[in-house]
């Protein structure tokens, strides 16, 4: 087995799940040739004006999170800042030191700007309602009849909510043009300790609006989101020993799962399709994997090994191939098997201790923690191609580095890193880059990055 | 078969029929339908499973130490031992901790019937006398527990009762015991647990182990199995929480809560 450089995973990776437009994006965020975007701040008219600064915050964090665009320097912008595509004027003789006359485009793309693409726009107040009015412009065009991609009406409540929604749906609208799935709107649900005990909590993708979701006031941990984000299960100690608990995302209350009469059901994740669900159990003395309907019957068992299994997540894509923890050939590694227990692969090597597999949604790559390198315990994340076992290591040694789950787009996770002292959640591209900080408070861990 | 229903159905609605207007009782209502016979399935006969050998090294030990089972089954669709081994693979070894002399039994079954095979392990009286129990009146079962049960501890992603805990659990087979006695409807849960290095998910397996190995050790001591429950917390309770061998080899342990 060989190691492999980044640019040739996210090759792999491209060719793999993204379309030809998304592979030159994929290919532009390692090569570092991103298209640039100008994003100056709108202005807000009449009340909207009130909630403008929270638009204006949410629409560029988006876009800068995506990862797929190049920033332009706010403080390079021209003076005259277009509000709406009348506002451009093509000036006779085009020159950049003339401040008084009428916006251009290549007051954007020429030097100091140098964008490719400049989003602009305006908030207003119309019947009691916030509306967006939003364009984006290839400034590299040479008139404005073929610059406009996008120019789109939006509108939400009068009010920081409302802001943050067009902002969140203009940006999604941008980024598809690029074939980037935004991720606004995702949540990542996780673990934390901050009511006092372990409880699942959800939060926006970009770490906003942290609410806690389970109230058990015990041990909660372990959570995971079935692929349609409808439900989620955890393993829980409310009933005494760790069993599985399934929650409706939609209602917010407890579905009936069936565990099976055993000292530990944990480690609970679904199916494509949502109708079954694979965990681990003691029920036949070691911790064994099964298979069973959604409601816990119909039970199956996957492995038969007098080893520690835990852990299988089933490909999104195919719906065939398990990634899982075993200690059958010594310490912990990740291992492969179908869907009917059959076709055993080792995934890792064998060194270290590896752990934590998550498929991305294309089903091709996995991320998980390994010790690899250094002493047990020490964790750091990695990404291997399952189908020819090449991967690439995204920490270096940087504290513990776990659990990591990949976002609805393919290209960022989360990960939980204790590199700042207590351990917390962390977002980045999938090449180990734009590492952001989502949580502060308390222990927060496991988490799990859903549409 | 739908066929054969119905005509089973008419049969015994015609035999109720008659059956009825001999009593000259009117208004009772019919019997249930007779049971539709199921013709008996024919099968080659199979041959019985053999048991190739089932062994026990040493055959006698002294009180708290191990003997070793091993056997090797062929043809057998299930495989099991008495004195609480249960269902085994065909072929395997198992470590037994008997607390007097004990003779198990291996059952391999299948169609074509059933083959036994037994040993015995002889145990001597141990070298030292664990010393013997006496609880005054005064004393709840909870201070009983936490003032004579002592915690044992594993070597790193291992679930072996180590040799020091041995004598530790022999100790606390004896002491539990007395304490059983004495109190008879309360039970003891044995918690396993893990230090912070493996990851949370495999440790929780690993604790459930430690736990299970326990409460086996204790049952071949003589202690009502059914008395103790497992469960397993993993590395989500650690007693000390520096990072270091010290503070690990403390945390890898089976605890032990009264109820």
């Amino acid at each position: 087995m060989k190691k492999i450089t980044l640019p040739l995973l996210v090759a792999l990776a491209s060719s793999a799940g993204f379309g030809q437009q998304g592979a030159d994006i994929v290919g532009r965020i390692v090569g570092g040739q991103k298209a640039a975007i100008a994003i100056p701040d709108f202005r807000g008219a009449g009340k909207a004006a009130n909630f403008v600064a929270t638009f204006n915050q949410t629409l560029f964090r988006d876009i800068e999170d995506a990862g797929v665009f190049k920033m332009t320097p706010k403080s390079m912008y021209p003076l005259n800042i277009p509000q709406r595509p009348e506002d451009f004027r093509k000036p006779l003789q085009f020159d950049p030191t003339n401040r008084t006359r009428a916006p251009w485009l290549q007051d954007w793309s020429d030097p100091p700007v140098s964008s490719d693409y400049l989003a602009f726009g305006y908030t207003a107040e119309q019947d009691n309602q916030m509306v967006l009015f939003g364009w984006l412009f290839n400034v590299k065009q040479p008139e404005v009849s073929s610059a406009q991609v996008i120019g789109k009406i939006y509108q939400g409540s009068l009010d920081d909510a409302g802001a943050r929604k067009v902002a969140h749906e203009f940006a999604t609208d941008i980024l598809k043009q690029f074939g980037v799935e935004s991720l606004a709107g995702s949540k990542i649900y996780f673990v934390s300790n901050r009511s006092g005990s372990k409880e699942i909590w959800v939060m926006d993708y970009d770490g906003s609006n942290q609410k806690q979701f389970t109230f058990y006031k015990n041990l909660i941990t372990m959570p995971n989101v079935s692929p349609d984000g409808t439900r989620l299960a955890f393993t829980s100690f409310a009933g005494g020993g760790p069993a599985i608990v399934i929650h409706s995302l939609e209602t917010g209350r407890k579905i009936p799962f069936y565990n099976q009469r055993a000292s530990m059901n944990a480690t609970a994740s679904f199916t494509p399709n949502g109708k079954q669900i694979i965990y681990s159990s003691t029920a036949s003395g070691w911790a064994q994997l099964y298979m069973a309907n959604a409601d816990g019957s119909n039970l199956q068992r996957l492995t038969n090994t007098r080893s520690i299994e835990v852990e299988p997540k089933i490909n999104p894509k195919t719906g065939n191939e398990i990634l899982f923890v075993s200690g059958r050939g010594g310490a912990q590694q990740v291992y492969k098997m179908n869907i009917d227990g059959a076709d055993v692969t080792r995934l890792t090597t064998g060194e270290g201790e590896a752990s934590n597999p998550s498929w991305n949604p294309q089903g091709s790559h996995m991320a998980f923690a390994w010790t690899r390198g250094y002493s047990p315990g020490n964790w750091n994340l990695f990404i291997m191609d399952v189908a020819t076992r090449d991967y690439v290591q995204l920490t270096q040694g940087a504290g513990r580095n776990e659990n990591p789950s990949w976002a609805p787009d393919g290209r960022h996770i989360v990960i939980s890193s204790n590199r700042g002292g207590s351990t917390q959640i962390w977002s980045m591209l999938a090449d180990g880059t734009q590492l952001k900080q989502l949580t502060s408070a308390g222990v927060n861990e496991k988490p799990v990055w859903t549409k | 078969m739908n066929t054969k229903r119905a005509s089973a159905v008419a049969l015994a609605l015609t035999l109720s029929f008659f059956a009825a207007g001999c009593r000259k009782k009117v208004g009772v209502p019919p019997p249930p339908a007779a049971p539709v016979a199921v013709a008996p399935v024919v099968k080659a006969p199979v041959k019985k499973p053999m048991v190739t050998f089932f062994t026990v090294e040493p055959s006698t030990i002294e009180r708290g130490q191990a003997a070793v089972l091993k056997w090797e089954v062929t043809g057998a669709q299930s495989v099991s031992i008495n004195q609480g081994l249960g269902t085994v693979t065909a072929a395997g070894n198992r470590s037994v901790f008997p607390s007097s002399s004990t003779s198990y039994t291996l059952t391999a079954t299948n169609e074509g019937g059933t083959s036994t095979e037994s040993v015995t392990v002889n145990v001597t009286a141990p070298a030292v006398v664990a010393p013997t129990v006496t609880p005054t009146p005064s004393d709840d079962f909870g201070s009983m527990v936490s003032k004579l049960i002592q915690d044992i501890y594993f070597d790193y992603d291992k679930s072996d009762v180590r040799e020091d805990s041995r004598a530790t659990l022999t100790k606390n087979a004896d002491a539990l015991k007395a304490i059983f006695s004495k109190f008879p409807n309360n039970t003891l849960t044995i918690e396993g647990h893990c230090d912070e290095r493996g990851s949370a998910e495999y440790n929780l397996g690993l604790g459930d182990r430690r736990s299970t190995a326990t409460k086996e050790f204790l049952a071949q001591l003589g202690v009502s199995a059914d008395r103790l429950r497992t469960i397993s917390y993993g590395k989500e309770r650690p007693s000390c929480t520096e990072s270091s061998e010290g503070c690990w080899s403390k945390n890898r342990r089976s605890h032990f809560v009264a109820q």
